[in-house]
Order: C-alpha cells, then structure tokens, then sequence
C-alpha cells in the first residue's frame, strides 16, 4: 500500500485543480455579468436565457460532450476558422477541456449568483442609483460585496464540479496522460484495468478534498450570517 | 420650481386605476403627501426619482426630466431619496455609506453631527437600532445636495418617541438646506408640524391641495372639535345608549340616544364633534 502511494502518479490531480481553477476563474467573470442582467432583467425572453443557462445541468454530458466535440472540431466553422487563422486545435488538449468545463459549469456559477442578487432588496439597488452610480459601480460596489455567501457557493461549488466532471472532459479531452487526464478519468481507468487499491487512494483523496471543501463553506456562511444577522 | 404633470395606468388595490397629478411645486417648499394605501403616493415619488415610467413632463427649473420624448435617468436627476426601510448598504460604515454618494467628508461630518450620528461613523448598518438608520438614510440623501428630496414614509416603522425626534432633525436639515422636500406620511401630527402644504390623493388625484391646517382640521361649521373614529360597540345603560368610540390610539364613551343609536352600526367610520364649550387644558408630562 505504501509503495503503492509513493509510486503513485499525482499529475491527474494537478490536471484536474488547475482545469477547475482556470475554469472557476473564466467563469466567474462571465457569470457576474450575465447573472446580473438575468436578476434584474424584466424582458419577456428572460426565460428562454435562463433556460439555455440551466441546459447543462439536465443534459447527459455524453450529449454535452458530443455537441461541443463536434463544434470544436475540424468539422465545424468554429474549429475550422481558429485551427487555420491561429493555428489553435480546440480538442483533444487542454485548451478544449477548458472551452468544454465552462459550459459544462456554467450553471452552477450562474444560479447562485443570480439568486443572491435577486434576494438583494430592490431599494437598496435604487438608492445607489439614486446617488448617481452607473450599473456597473453599483454592481461591485453594492450587490457584489453584498451577496458573498452566494458568491462563495458558487465558486466553491462550480471549481468542486470542474473537478468531479467526467463525461466530457472523457469525450473533449480523450484522456491523454499528463494532457487531459484528470483525477476523475484516472479512476476510471484504474477500475478498468483493477488496480483497485491506487483507484482507492485516488478516490479516497478526492472524497478528502471534497468534504473539506464543503465543510469550509458551509463554516464560512454560518460565520457570514451570525456577523451580518440578515440584510438590512 | 418644480412643474410636474404626469399620468400612468396602475393595477391598484381595486383594479385598473389611472394615476393623474398636476402640481406645481415651489423651491423650498415642505410638501406633504397623504392619502388612503394605493392612492398612488408612492408611485408619484418613483417617477419623479425617475425609478418608473410615466407619461407626461417633469420640469425643475430650467431641466426637463421628463417629456413625450425622453426620460432623465435617476443618475442624473440630483436627488435624495429616504426609503421607508432605509435601505443602507450593509457593508459599509455609517460614514462610507455617506461618501459612497459623494467623497465630501466635510458635509458628511457636518451632517452626522447635526443627527448626533458622528460617534457612529464606524459602525455598520446592522449593528443601528431603527431611527439610527433612519437618520443615516436621511444623512445621505442629503450627501448630493439635491435639489429634490423625496421620502416615502420615513418615520412609520419608527416608535413615537424616536419619530419625534427625527421629525425635529429632518426640519433642522430642511431650514440648514433649504432643500425642497417632499415626504409621503400618514400622521397628522407629523404632518402638520413639517410640512408648509399637503396634498391628500384618492385613486390616483388630487383631492385636496392646501395648507396643513385647513386639510388637517375636520371641523365643519362652528364645531370647535371634531374627531375621526370608529364605533366599536353600542351599549344599552338604562334608557341611554353609550357608543364606545376609537379615535386614534384612545376610546372614548359618547352618550347616544335612541334615534341616534338605531342609526349606527358597529364597524361605522364617525366623526365626533362638539360646539361652543370650554375645554380644560393640562400638561401631562
């Protein structure tokens, strides 16, 4: 068991905190905007946004997978167009497993964030508008710094999710070792050839890791709601 | 001078109402607004905040805010707006939430010392009691120096003493400023003690439009007093009745008799008025 655990490989480890932080990063910055134009949009088609955002929860991500394999590949424009202008090849490496994460996790950056800015009173918002700042300065300035047990949750839960995918990052990535491999694939993998104590250490670090995470936000936003005992 | 002439379609309590005010507003002047829930109080301040649309104009002075073809954003109509619930940025400090509107520490020194807020510069929102963040809210809507200030029934989440007491502030400010003022409330007292006009709205008018006593004052005639109250119960004591009367936050007994007792009901609005007596007048406290 020992040996076992010094020989073993941790690069999928690296692979997969580094996919999910990259991933976290990129769609945190998306997220903020289109979260907050969805919690205070009134449009009619509000639904139809809201529902293409919460795709990637509901769909298999072997049909995810598929769809951005497919889009991403030489076979489409897209892939066709950035492989000849920039010479960039978007599967089968890192670069496409972080195109495909993002999609992939979208949601589960985009609700939190959205939740706790609908949550935040409408008075609130008015009053700082009412002082004369843009959207944009009352969005960091005031929703931002007011919402920070969604804002964790969401950070925390859409860089735990990155880490935990398997399907696309199997279909995008192809599990090439040192490249593509994530922790997740690693498992997988040293199920099906049963090396089954290294795919026990792998899964018990992973469940190590995640339990840890969690239990630090749920500590987090207990301390966050004691200090600031609700809004307003 | 502030000329408003607005109008809009609301969905209120009883149904579809169409809100419809014209008003001319003198600078300086301390307007009142009053009138039953869903009358359009509060819908006449968000579209003069210019939080709602509305059809119409709205000119101050020399600006146009609003016409037929466009609307003024709030960011650039220069006013202060009191919510009822404050509506303070919880993670700011007393003082950050005033500089957030404008970084003019001297002003916002000034105006925490006249609300005895200064003590509190430091202190976030959460940790205030309610008048405390009241007169923070008050605070920085005056850190713009606006040219209108709007508040939507400051002072009616407050107990009577703190309400007092912000009523003598918000009219230290209004003399120290002279900003022109207009303030939804439903107290007469409060009403009457600030204010140089008011105006009473039903479903979405103008129903009354004058000075602070004569809306104020429901005496008909030569009735020297005359209250508002609602008849709780009728008593038969002997050959009398007694109406027991709820007149604000006091119940009073008024001697009935027969004809008179038939005629009411239990549940009626009345008023309760007498002529030519001399009454007594002590100091209680």
């Amino acid at each position: 068991m020992l040996e076992k655990l010094m020989a073993l490989e941790f690069t999928p480890f690296l692979i997969s905190f580094k996919l999910a932080s990259i991933t976290t990063a990129i769609l945190f910055i998306v997220s903020l905007f289109l979260a907050w134009n969805l919690s205070q949009s009134k449009s009619r088609f509000k639904p139809i946004f809201e529902a293409i955002t919460a795709l990637p929860i509901v769909l298999p991500p072997s049909v995810l997978g598929f769809y951005i394999l497919y889009s991403l590949s030489f076979h489409s424009p897209l892939g066709r167009f950035f492989q000849d202008v920039f010479g960039i090849k978007l599967v089968f490496n890192f670069t496409g497993l972080v195109i495909a994460s993002c999609f992939y996790s979208l949601p589960f950056m985009v609700q939190p964030l959205q939740g706790g800015f609908e949550a935040l009173p409408k008075n609130m918002l008015e009053a700082s508008y009412i002082a004369g700042k843009s959207k944009l300065k009352t969005l960091l300035c005031v929703a931002l710094p007011n919402i920070k047990p969604s804002l964790m949750t969401a950070i925390v839960i859409t860089f735990a999710h990155t880490v935990g995918e398997f399907g696309v990052v199997l279909m995008v990535g192809g599990s090439i070792p040192s490249q593509t491999k994530t922790a997740s694939i690693a498992v997988y993998e040293l199920v099906e050839i049963m090396d089954y104590t290294s795919a026990h250490i792998y899964s018990g670090i992973m469940v190590l890791i995640s339990f840890l995470v969690l239990l630090l936000v749920y500590i987090f936003n207990r301390k966050q709601n004691h200090h600031l005992g609700g809004l307003s | 001078m502030i000329k408003i002439d607005v109008s809009k379609e609301l969905l209120g309590s009883l149904g579809k109402m169409d809100l419809s005010i014209n008003l001319d507003i003198s600078s300086q002047s301390f307007v009142a607004l009053s009138g039953q829930s869903g009358s359009g109080k509060t819908t006449l301040l968000r579209i003069l905040a210019g939080l709602e649309s509305a059809k119409g104009a709205i000119k101050v002075d020399d600006e146009v805010w609003l016409d037929e073809t466009h609307s003024l954003a709030p960011q650039q109509r220069g006013i202060g707006f009191v919510f009822q619930d404050y509506a303070l940025f919880p993670n700011m400090s007393v003082l950050d939430n005033l500089l957030f509107v404008r970084k003019d520490k001297e002003l916002a020194k000034q105006l925490l010392d006249l609300t005895e807020l200064l003590e509190l510069s430091s202190r976030k929102p959460a940790t205030l009691s309610g008048g405390q963040k009241q007169r923070v809210s008050l605070c920085r809507a005056m850190m713009n120096r606006p040219k209108l200030l709007l508040m939507d029934e400051p002072l009616s989440a407050l107990d009577p003493l703190m309400r007092n007491k912000l009523q003598h502030e918000i009219l230290t400010l209004h003399k120290k400023f002279g900003t022109t003022t207009m303030m939804v409330s439903h107290d007469p007292s409060e009403i009457y003690r600030l204010s140089s006009r008011v105006v009473v709205l039903s479903q979405g008018k103008v129903l009354q439009d004058g000075d602070a006593k004569s809306v104020l004052l429901r005496t008909q005639g030569s009735q020297k007093f005359s209250f508002e109250g609602e008849l709780l119960d009728i008593v038969k004591v002997d050959v009398i009745f007694i109406a027991i009367v709820a007149i604000g936050q006091q119940i009073v007994e008024v001697v009935l008799d027969e004809s008179e007792a038939k005629d009411l009901q239990v549940g009626d609005v009345v008023s309760i008025g007498t002529k030519a007596f001399a009454p007594m007048i002590q100091r209680l406290t």
